[in-house]
């Protein structure tokens, strides 16, 4: 039992993280969470004898993904409270879309053979493995994502890009440029 | 490592659960998001777990894959947020339920 | 003799290429075209000449060719001609008579516009007919009769602008067609039983014995043999040709032509090529097995020319066309050679028959030398004492009726007249035909002198009438009369019972001058009977018209008062046409009309039935596409796109609608593949 309390520990705080994620009202406590649900997933990697993609995980979920989520939040003006309800009107058919999800999830899990599974010895995940195999078993996979990588990053730029104002009427007053506070720095 | 695989599995499971929901039940644009990537961090465990506990953990194809897959998440958020802050942008909402541009 | 035979097919050659090329000149060549025409048959004539020469040395020879004109299967269609004296006779006569004709023609019709296409259409009939004479298959010889009838047709019908002459074309056409049809049975049943149509081919002819043999054996309807019916069959041609008992309507019509035509065809040359037919036919006709009587063949030719002879002389007497009269007595004639042939064979036939080409020839020249001068006018009731304007044709035209008459010793038609009453007296199988031949000698006589007394004495009724300073004829026109009126007188000499010379050239048996021969008794007494019968016709006919002749008025004839019912009678034709108009001509459009409704009506009707049929399915067609087809293809696609609409009432544009669905489809997945491997 001792042996298995990182484990609890982890999988209790990555759970509660989770659900606080989902649950908060304040979508900067929101993002926050799930910055520390990617954590502790990360954590569990590592006890997983996966350091690489434990670490992996916190470069880019954490590093990247989160902060780009708080971000994204902060652009939208949604760091302010938000209108009135936070769930959606029709929760009852989600309730019970998420809770034939969850059975159909549990369910197998609990009946199926590999329930008292045990791990084999330690395999071990060198990077010098991981790198071998990344040029040669899985070259093509790696050079399709830098691919995707590009046009996800070009695409985002563009989809994000503001207008031209080439639709503005001729006036020659101009407008009084604004004075830019903290809290401005969402987009009106 | 004494913990048997279920408990790994149900974890996940669970994760993916509460993402599901938070995807499902809130009508922020960005907190869909965040449960689509709480969902993909469960399956990325899901793998993780069973090629640890797989027969052949040496050919590190679960972790391949789960590589490729946090990759594939990364640039998939960035996109997805420039498309909410562009429809912000138009829109002037972020909430969900008012997308109604495609029904038909 | 060899070269002749050689160049035989020259003679009806050279007037065919004449009337080809003549027939490709315009309507202002008229000397061009008469030129070619004249030239040929005087060509032709030279040839013929020739040909006569060569079979004049004894014994009797025949000479033919014959080549193939196609092969089918194992046998072969042969076609040829053939030179003995019954051809080179008619040759000589043809060729003469068309060329002193051709040449009367250049007077005659010198003021007509399209004397071009005359010369045209008379080449090709000396050119048909020369091919009648020399065929040695009796399916040339059908080729060249037809082309005889074309030309026939074409020539009556010359002024075809004329309703009447266009309709009598037509007429002359039809019925020998009538006779054709039999004489083309006739052949297809020779061909059948004897397997050739050649005359004479080395023993193998259909005229000759191993073909005549085997057909007298069988017999057929009737009792009949084949060789008897294939001849009455024959015959029939010859009947439609030359303007027999029942078929002779045609020809009295056949005068709406222009003289020479009258002259050359319905005179002297075409309606002679069914004599002609009979002659060259006759090892068949008279194929019999009792050749004492003669065959059945025969006796029918008899009567039909014996009957014929009465039949056309009677109505001759009350005729008033000059044209008319003289082509009835041509039918009348044409009795008597038929009644010759059938009494005393080839020779005596043949003989009338080329003394007759003579002077009826004559007689229509002179008819048209007539017409000619009195400006186209041809009722003898009109004319009257010409003997003073036209001396020549006078002098002809009395040569020529005394020839037509048989008046004694020096004319032609004496002889050839007496040769054929001296056979039919003594015919063993009756004497009718003799009486009837008697008899019409007399009414012959009689009906000539009451023309020419009409004609060319008295004085025309009054100044009002008369046709305004008759003229005689140009030198073109009267020279070929005063030639054939001396023919008329010399040809007679050839077969008098002193020296018959015609009848040892035809049949072979040498002849010797014997003048005493004329003074055997029974040769003596038929003499002085024939010419007791015609010096009384002729004395009876002068005394009734030379009177009439004088008065004013012409109107009625002296027969008239004493005898309407019959003189009526005669002078409608017996009322022969009219009874043709009532029954064949009323059955034939009646049929005709039948025939026509049941095409209108039942094959009409059928093939409209077909069609509305049709129509009707094309109709079910259309409304099984439309409705069914179309309909069901329709609601199908409506049917999916109301499904499509439905579903897409699913689609309200929000993603979390969209994303619980999957989650609740994934379960059911779960579901399903739990359940399934379970």
């Amino acid at each position: 039992m001792l042996s298995e309390f990182p484990f609890y520990a982890l999988a209790l705080v990555t759970l509660f993280a989770a659900i606080a994620a989902m649950t908060l009202r304040n979508l900067v406590h929101c993002a926050l969470c799930a910055a520390a649900a990617f954590t502790g997933v990360g954590a569990l990697y590592l006890l997983l004898d996966a350091p690489f993609v434990g670490f992996a995980q916190l470069l880019v979920y954490v590093g990247a993904v989160a902060i780009l989520i708080i971000f994204a939040v902060l652009l939208t003006c949604a760091a302010e409270t938000g209108p009135g309800i936070a769930f959606s009107s029709s929760w009852l058919a989600g309730v019970c879309a998420v809770a034939l999800v969850l059975a159909g999830l549990v369910l197998p899990i609990l009946m199926s053979p590999s329930l008292d599974r045990l791990a084999p010895p330690v395999a071990g995940a060198p990077v010098k493995d991981i790198g071998n195999q990344l040029m040669t078993i899985y070259v093509l996979p790696l050079e399709t994502i830098g691919l995707l990588l590009t046009a996800a990053l070009i695409g985002a730029v563009v989809i994000a890009m503001q207008d031209k104002p080439d639709a503005q009427p001729a006036s020659d007053v101009k407008p009084p440029p604004r004075e830019i506070a903290d809290k401005d720095l969402c987009l009106r | 490592m004494t913990t048997p695989l279920s408990h790994y599995l149900l974890l996940s499971a669970l994760l993916f659960s509460v993402g599901f929901a938070g995807a499902v039940l809130r009508r922020h644009a960005v907190l869909v998001l965040i449960g689509i990537e709480l969902m993909l961090n469960a399956a990325n465990l899901n793998f993780i777990a069973f090629w640890r506990y797989g027969p052949h953990p040496e050919a590190l194809t679960g972790l391949m894959f789960a590589i490729f897959s946090i990759a594939i998440a990364a640039a998939e958020v960035a996109v997805g947020l420039a498309l909410v802050i562009a429809i912000y942008r138009h829109r002037k909402t972020s909430q969900v339920e008012q997308f109604q541009a495609l029904k038909g | 003799m060899e070269a002749i035979v050689k160049y035989l097919w020259l003679i009806p050659v050279l007037p065919l290429l004449a009337a080809g090329w003549g027939a490709l000149l315009p309507r202002s060549r008229k000397r061009l075209a008469a030129a070619l025409a004249i030239g040929s048959v005087a060509l032709s004539g030279l040839l013929a000449l020739w040909a006569f020469c060569a079979t004049l040395n004894p014994p009797l020879i025949r000479h033919y060719r014959n080549w193939v004109w196609f092969d089918f299967g194992a046998t072969s269609l042969q076609l040829g001609w053939v030179l003995d004296p019954l051809a080179a006779v008619m040759l000589v006569m043809v060729t003469l008579v068309s060329l002193l004709i051709f040449i009367y023609s250049l007077g005659y019709m010198a003021h007509d516009d399209n004397a071009a296409r005359f010369f045209c259409f008379m080449a090709l009939f000396a050119a048909a007919m020369l091919g009648i004479v020399i065929a040695n298959s009796l399916l040339l010889f059908f080729v060249c009769w037809e082309l005889v009838g074309l030309a026939s047709y074409l020539l009556i019908g010359f002024w075809f602008q004329k309703p009447a002459a266009a309709a009598a074309a037509k007429k002359a056409f039809i019925t020998t067609r009538i006779g054709d049809l039999g004489l083309l049975l006739g052949m297809l049943w020779l061909y059948s039983q004897s397997g050739t149509l050649l005359f004479y081919d080395n023993g193998h002819g259909c005229l000759e014995q191993s073909s005549l043999a085997p057909l007298l054996a069988r017999a057929t309807l009737g009792g009949m043999a084949v060789s008897t019916g294939i001849s009455l069959l024959i015959f029939c041609g010859a009947v439609g040709k030359s303007g027999q008992v029942p078929l002779h309507v045609w020809l009295p019509d056949a005068m709406e032509g222009p003289t020479p035509v009258s002259a050359l065809i319905h005179a002297a040359t075409m309606v002679a090529a069914g004599v002609f037919l009979v002659a060259r036919m006759f090892p068949l006709m008279s194929n019999s097995l009792n050749p004492a009587t003669g065959s059945s063949a025969l006796h029918v030719v008899t009567w039909v020319g014996a009957i014929t002879a009465v039949f056309a002389a009677s109505i001759a007497v009350a005729q008033n066309d000059i044209k008319r009269i003289l082509a009835y007595s041509t039918v009348s004639q044409l009795g008597y050679m038929m009644m010759g042939l059938g009494v005393g064979g080839v020779a005596v036939g043949m003989f009338h028959l080329i003394t007759h080409a003579c002077f009826k020839a004559l007689l229509f020249l002179g008819a048209g030398s007539v017409i000619h001068g009195c400006s186209g006018g041809q009722d003898i009731r009109r004319m009257g004492g010409l003997r003073k304007f036209m001396p020549l044709t006078f002098v002809t035209y009395a040569v020529g009726t005394m020839a037509l008459c048989g008046v004694p010793l020096f004319f032609a038609g004496f002889w050839s007249k007496e040769e054929i009453l001296h056979a039919a007296r003594h015919w063993p199988v009756s004497n009718i035909p003799f009486c009837l031949g008697v008899a019409a000698a007399f009414l012959t006589a009689f009906y000539m002198t009451r023309q020419v007394a009409y004609v060319f004495f008295g004085k025309p009724a009054d100044a009002a009438q008369a046709h305004p300073s008759p003229r005689e004829s140009p030198p073109v026109m009267t020279v070929p009369l005063a030639i054939l009126a001396v023919l008329a007188i010399l040809v007679g000499f050839l077969g008098t019972p002193a020296w018959p010379w015609f009848q040892s050239y035809l049949t072979g048996e040498p002849a010797r001058f014997t003048l005493g021969k004329i003074f055997d008794r029974p040769q003596l007494n038929l003499m002085f009977l024939s010419t007791i019968v015609i010096g009384a016709a002729i004395a009876l006919g002068w005394r009734i018209y030379a009177r009439a002749a004088s008065q004013t008025s012409r109107d009625i004839d002296p027969l008239e008062k004493p005898m309407p019912a019959i003189f009526a009678c005669l002078r409608n034709k017996f009322f022969v046409d009219e009874f043709y108009a009532r029954t064949l001509i009323r059955w034939t459009s009646s049929f005709s009309v039948l025939a026509d409704w049941l095409d209108r009506f039942v094959w009409g009707g059928a093939v409209w039935a077909v069609a509305r049929l049709t129509l009707l399915l094309s109709f079910f067609n259309n409304d099984a596409d439309e409705s069914l087809v179309n309909q069901s293809f329709d609601n199908g696609c409506e049917g999916l796109r109301n499904s499509g609409r439905l579903l897409a009432l699913f689609q309200n544009g929000q993603v979390q609608r969209y994303l619980r669905v999957i989650g609740v489809a994934f379960a059911a997945l779960v579901l399903l593949l739990f359940w399934g491997c379970a």
